[in-house]
């Protein structure tokens, strides 16, 4: 087997809060415990409620946050022995919001162009040819170089950001809600531009979204994350039609598609995600899972491998608990 | 059937250092009893300043103008502020995208809902207050008296659209305009939202405007349409019509920009309208969209283009037939 792009080897990420003069510290596990695999030419998209880690996680893979515990390997080294300018040349961020990742003083070419100066590469003509190609690779006239961001529409500013993100090179791009600060008609330019990109020139994307059309369209692998695990992982096309994890089953029941006459799903889902900082005992999905046993509330479910390459995290599909789910759901 | 809600011919100016923008361009629709019409945009095409002037919020420079605002018969646009003081919060409601706009920080959910109900109804504070459970209650929130005594932030987001839409519901309204009311929420947490609004409205027969910019909200909630662009309606019809066979070629535009799990085929290109909105600053010349249109010509620039009305339902803005405007789109996606 091939050494997968990026792994992710049982990493967690844990924070204190609330370190104020009247409150206790108290620790919150944004990540916890995630393994995952990346092959080189994939598109992993990472989904899941706000809160439950997605961006904590995507901060430790860029390297710009270090994990409480475990090891992230890039081509089988562990990023943490990477050097920070080599790591930030060959994984690169696309955060969601193109307004605030942009710095309002700088001119379009000097923000694109800054990582060449950065990392000292080419004479600045080579620099200008390079500026110039990867903005016409992303759809940029090349009249906005001297223009500021406050010029440019929403989804311009987002192709100022892929192409900043793009002109090293890097072998990975993970991108944060790419598309969901833009309107939808801008959206569909970025999501074509992203794939085309992806096959130009070869990328590896880890795509974060809310948008389950979006991560249908585009992924090729997806990851469901709750309260920072993951529960379920396998190939789109599976996920889409096979699910098995009850939380995947619910998030799906939640696309709302624009087709008339099908009414509002209902997801079943009751209550809200939980606190963090509070999490339920056993498998933390248990107070809002309609398939929930007693013993789903005291052990917590382990990852059970499926087809393909998959997993999912549920005590349904361990057969050590079926025994005793079967009996108890009956 | 009269309609509950006529708006004729609405217009907001808002006057800038950089000239006038006119952000809300005599735009036109009704709303029936009990029914849902949903008007949906893009991010600035004046969605929300529509909805803020039909309840007189509008900010202070703005100007308001029309032939009417027609809630129940009455004319809005000659209402006095205390006569719409009286009507809003009582026979009609808004929600908005953050329900913190419209919560006080410093008071009790208890107080705030009782206080709405004190200032319209004659009843007793009890007699609020129990009214208040009852609707905590039904819009699924656990605990309602334990809740009554909790200040608004501690409450999550999705709690607190519950609570605002349980407060818009005190003095049992005819109306209620809700603007991206789950825009913020996660999608598991907004589906339960619309559900519970959907449910509310037949149970309590209210009609619903609800402003998105979410086409599939739209197709999932609407009984009829209104598709904005740049200030202007472009489009009107039930939500059949406007999703199975849209008129203006702005609205088969987006629709084919969404991809559709079991549709859409993977990794495609989706559709898209290139270019962008043209600025409201000042007056534009012909077809709000031409610039973006794929089939302009030369009397989109020169002729004004007005909302024609097809029926009593459906309405478009184009001066192209639907037949001929039908057959263009078929013969560019034939070529592609
Ligand atoms: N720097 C930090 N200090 C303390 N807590 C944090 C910090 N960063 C994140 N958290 C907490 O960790 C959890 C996971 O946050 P994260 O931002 O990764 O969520 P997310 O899945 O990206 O959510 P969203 O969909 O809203 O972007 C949350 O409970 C968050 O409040
Ligand atoms: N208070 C204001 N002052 C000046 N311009 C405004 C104000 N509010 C909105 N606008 C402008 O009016 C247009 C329509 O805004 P809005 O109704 O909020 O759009 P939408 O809700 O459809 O996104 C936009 O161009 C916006 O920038
Ligand atoms: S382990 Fe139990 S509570 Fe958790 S998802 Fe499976 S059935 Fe539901
Ligand atoms: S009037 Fe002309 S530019 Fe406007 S939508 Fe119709 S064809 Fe396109
Ligand atoms: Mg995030
Ligand atoms: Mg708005």
């Amino acid at each position: 087997m091939t050494t997968p792009l990026l792994q992710s080897n049982d990493v967690s990420r844990q924070f204190t809060v609330g370190a104020g003069v009247f409150s206790k510290k108290q620790s919150l596990m944004a990540v916890n415990g995630v393994s995952l695999d990346v092959a080189k030419g994939d598109v992993l998209a990472l989904v899941g409620e706000s809160g439950c880690g997605k961006s904590t996680l995507a901060l430790m893979l860029l390297g710009l946050l270090p994990a409480s515990s475990g090891t992230i390997l890039l081509n089988g080294q562990p990023v943490s022995s990477i050097p920070r300018l080599e790591l930030a040349r060959r994984v690169q961020p696309i955060f969601q919001d193109p307004y605030s990742s942009l710095n309002p003083r700088k001119t379009i070419g000097d923000i694109i162009s800054l990582p060449l100066r950065v990392h000292n590469i080419g004479a600045p003509e080579e620099r200008q040819g390079m500026l110039e190609s990867i903005m016409d690779l992303v759809g940029l006239p090349k009249r906005y170089v001297t223009n500021y961001p406050n010029q440019l529409s929403g989804g311009q500013r987002q192709r100022v950001a892929i192409a900043r993100a793009l002109i090293m090179k890097p072998e990975l791009v993970i991108c944060d809600e790419p598309t969901s600060a833009l309107d939808v008609s801008v959206q569909s330019q970025i999501l074509n531009l992203l794939m085309d990109l992806r096959e130009e020139l070869g990328l590896t994307y880890v795509l974060i979204s809310h948008n389950l059309a979006v991560v249908e369209h585009i992924a090729t692998r997806v990851a469901v994350m709750y309260l920072g695990r993951i529960v379920e992982e396998r190939e789109t096309d599976a996920l889409f039609s096979k699910a098995e994890h009850p939380y995947t089953h619910a998030l799906l029941a939640s696309v709302l598609t624009p087709e008339p006459r099908l009414g509002i799903p209902d997801s079943h889902l009751g209550i809200e995600f939980p606190n963090p900082i509070d999490p339920p005992s056993g498998c933390t999905f248990h107070p809002r899972c309609p398939h929930a046993t007693d013993a789903c509330g005291v052990r917590a479910p382990k990852a059970i491998q499926r087809e393909d390459g998959a997993f999912v995290e549920c005590h349904i599909y361990d057969d050590d608990e079926a025994v005793t789910f079967k009996s108890e759901a009956a | 059937m009269s309609a509950l809600l006529e708006v004729k011919n609405l217009s907001v100016d808002i006057p800038l250092a950089a000239g006038m923008l006119h952000p809300v361009q005599k735009v036109n629709f009704h709303v029936d009893k009990g029914e849902t019409l949903c008007i949906v945009g893009e991010s600035g095409c004046g969605k929300s300043l529509t909805s803020l002037a039909l309840m007189n919020l509008l900010p202070k420079k703005a100007i308001r103008a029309g032939d009417g605002i027609l809630f129940d018969g009455d004319d809005l646009l000659k209402a006095s502020h205390r006569e719409m003081a009286s009507l809003r919060g009582n026979r009609m409601g808004m929600i908005f995208q953050e329900p913190m706009t419209s919560l006080n920080p410093s008071f009790t959910i208890g107080n705030q809902m009782e206080e709405i109900m004190l200032q319209h109804r004659k009843v007793s504070r009890q007699e609020a207050r129990d009214r208040a459970v009852y609707l905590l209650e039904k819009v699924g929130i656990t605990g309602a008296h334990r809740r009554l005594g909790q200040y608004p932030h501690q409450l999550s987001g999705g709690l607190r659209q519950r609570v605002m839409i349980a407060m818009t519901l005190m003095c049992g309204p005819d109306l209620i305009i809700a603007d991206e009311p789950t825009t913020a929420l996660d999608v598991t947490i907004q589906a339960q939202i619309l559900l519970l609004l959907a449910e509310l409205q037949r149970e309590f027969d209210m009609a619903l405007i609800l402003i998105t910019h979410d086409l599939g909200i739209v197709a999932r909630v609407a009984d009829r349409v209104a598709v904005m662009y740049a200030g202007q309606v472009v489009e009107q019809g039930t939500v059949e019509q406007v999703f199975e066979q849209p008129l203006h070629p702005y609205t088969r535009g987006l629709l084919t920009c969404i991809p559709i799990p079991g549709k859409t085929k993977r990794g495609t290109h989706l559709g898209s309208i290139p270019g962008m909105v043209p600025s409201m600053i000042g007056g534009i010349q012909g077809c709000h969209f031409r610039d973006r249109c794929p089939h302009a010509f030369s009397d989109c620039l020169s002729n004004s283009v007005e909302l024609r009305s097809i029926d009593e339902q459906r309405a478009y803005r184009c001066l192209l037939s639907p037949e001929e405007s039908a057959r263009q789109a078929a013969a560019m996606e034939a070529a592609q």
